[in-house]
């Protein structure tokens, strides 16, 4: 397979490792028809099975026109039958190497390489390498992305956090979805006392939302799963998973703002999570879309103490939010204000806030991409304002709620003053 | 960051807002009064006078906003204000601008104006300014180029 000019394929299980899921569900769609009997008979058995066929098909058809190579800085991947794309991606830009293995790869020892690019670059996916070769090239990519010689060998690392399963599953047992679950349950119950036509009232409408709810706690569960955290020179290395393992790299100083929740029924636990964002937006076809929307946990639930240890690798020596908005300001914001605060220095800027959960975000100022100052109709009576600092992420930024309006004008101007030094140095 | 030195959108986008709203308030009028018609006259007369005077106060508040309006280029960044209710300001460094769009539609074209909207890598970030006069708009455009090119800073 390797040829004389450096071009590589991908592992020829690939096809059947990426539509294994697709083929699965359609699998689980059509077997009830196939149990039943089918309704039509011999043809339309037929047509269902068509379907995965030309599916797995289709993917052997994209592996064969798919190679890629490593050529000086960039990584080049060839692919597409008809539309021929080659895509180029300078290794320079990479903010994270990720390295995936759903469930049915690790049967057969494959790994799916992610690296996510900065800006509107998107993500160069490798799926599926030999998890072997998927190792080495992880290590000599995060090297070249260094701008290190391609075989610098890879640095020892620090495990910093390794989080229990019980507290996985304890952390769970008290998040969103589980309590969706126990809504239905007590729905259940009661049904069962009304009668059978309450219980399959309730069935009916229950199914669809139980099984999505069912896969966001599986999701989330496999996510956490035995999740390490570990200082490695050149980032936070974050591994994690049961069935689908994923093993990620957030360099440092690709981070764009870290989140730190304390959802309000972990409060009890003392337990929180970490979150991490980086630049770009991840938009490839499949799974990653789903979680959009959240960002990547670097510590899915840990204690304080844990946290502290994440929070010194990502933001070393921040701030502490010691800063408070004025007192009026409860009248704006009477659940929030117990929580609001701020702090910034030539280097972070550090915000809490939340209703109930407590959030608190950093910035790093060389990230700031704009400022703004809002001043809502509330907010100007009370003669308040409130600073947001955006960043490049997906959803974090941090905000200064609530501030005294006149002192945010300052405000906004040191800011902006820091985080020109900050850019400059 | 004295009052003087804001630049406003071209006093032509107050007449763009005008023209905005009369067509709008005749639009809907015309609309209103044929449908109450067809119950009485006495119905249309009412419908026609609320969407009137609807169409006033729109135009009172599209032009207050207009008046909202405004920019400053400073050294090493623009400021954006905008807002009567929510009241906004923008500061966005020169070196954080990823491009730069300038955009026209048909109203705005009619009356010789354009928006001009910086883009960020932020999606939360919020400059934009309407109505300024093209010639304004090209100026605009190829100086917050020439800064962005000249201060430009990685991710």
């Amino acid at each position: 397979m390797t040829h004389d000019d450096g071009w590589r394929r991908l592992h020829p299980l690939s096809p059947a490792v990426g539509t294994s899921r697709i083929v699965l569900a359609l699998v689980v769609v059509f077997a009830p028809a196939f149990a039943s009997g089918g309704d039509g008979g011999f043809y339309s058995s037929l047509s269902h099975l068509l379907v995965p066929v030309a599916l797995v098909g289709l993917g052997v058809v994209s592996w064969l026109v798919t190679r890629w190579r490593i050529e000086g800085a960039n990584l080049r991947i060839e692919t597409g039958l008809l539309r021929r794309s080659s895509q180029r991606f300078p290794l320079s830009q990479v903010q994270a190497i990720d390295t995936v293995r759903p469930g049915l790869a690790r049967v057969f020892g494959l790994s799916e390489l992610r690296l996510r690019m900065g800006g509107t670059g998107g993500a160069a996916r490798l799926a599926y390498l030999p998890s072997k070769q998927a190792e080495e090239l992880r290590a000599r990519l995060l090297a070249l992305s260094r701008g290190a010689h391609e075989d610098t060998p890879e640095p020892r690392e620090d495990v910093l956090v390794t989080v229990p399963v019980a507290r996985v599953v304890g952390s769970l047992a008290f998040s969103g979805p589980a309590l969706v679950l126990l809504a239905y349950g007590v729905a259940f119950a009661v049904g069962e006392v009304l009668g059978p036509d309450a219980t399959r009232a309730v069935a009916g409408s229950a199914a669809a939302i139980l099984i999505a709810d069912a896969v966001a706690l599986w999701r989330r569960f496999n996510r956490a799963y035995a999740a390490t955290v570990a200082a490695a020179p050149e980032g936070l290395r974050i591994r994690s998973g049961l069935v689908e393992t994923t093993a990620e790299t957030i360099p440092t100083g690709r981070v764009q703002a870290v989140q730190l929740v304390e959802p309000f029924l972990w409060r009890p636990f003392g337990w929180c999570r970490v979150e991490v964002d980086v630049a770009g937006r991840i938009h490839d076809s499949g799974e990653k879309h789903r979680h959009e929307r959240q960002l990547r946990p670097a510590l899915p639930v840990g204690t304080r103490a844990e946290a502290e240890l994440v929070l010194a690798q990502l933001v070393p020596g921040a701030p502490e939010p010691a800063r408070r908005p004025p007192r009026r300001a409860r009248w704006k914001s009477p659940l929030r204000y117990r929580r609001l605060s701020f702090g910034f220095d030539d280097r972070y800027a550090v915000a809490t806030t939340g209703r109930l959960s407590r959030t608190e975000s950093w910035v790093p100022l060389t990230k700031i991409q704009s400022l703004r100052r809002i001043q809502g109709p509330v907010q100007r009576r009370l003669r308040l304002a409130t600073l947001h600092l955006d960043t490049a992420g997906k959803r974090v930024g941090a905000a200064f709620r609530d501030l005294d309006g006149e002192e945010s004008i300052g405000e906004l101007e040191r800011l902006t003053e820091l985080a020109r030094a900050a850019r400059r140095r | 960051m004295s009052n003087a030195d804001w630049r406003r959108p071209s006093p032509r986008l107050r007449r763009a807002r005008h023209a905005e709203a009369a067509a709008g308030t005749v639009l809907a009028a015309v609309l209103a009064g044929v449908l109450a018609g067809l119950s009485s006259l006495a119905a249309a007369a009412i419908a026609v006078g609320c969407v009137l005077l609807a169409g006033v106060v729109a135009d009172v508040v599209m032009q207050r906003r207009v008046g909202a309006w405004g920019y400053l280029e400073r050294e090493d960044d623009l400021l954006v204000r905008r807002g009567l209710l929510v009241r906004r300001l923008s500061v966005v460094p020169y070196g954080r601008m990823q491009f730069i769009d300038v955009t026209a539609g048909p109203v705005e074209r009619s009356f010789r104006l354009a928006t001009v909207r910086l883009h960020t890598a932020a999606a939360a970030s919020d400059a934009r300014i309407p109505g300024l006069a093209t010639e304004e708009a090209a100026r605009l455009r190829d100086r917050l180029t020439e800064l962005g090119e000249a201060r430009a800073a990685g991710l």
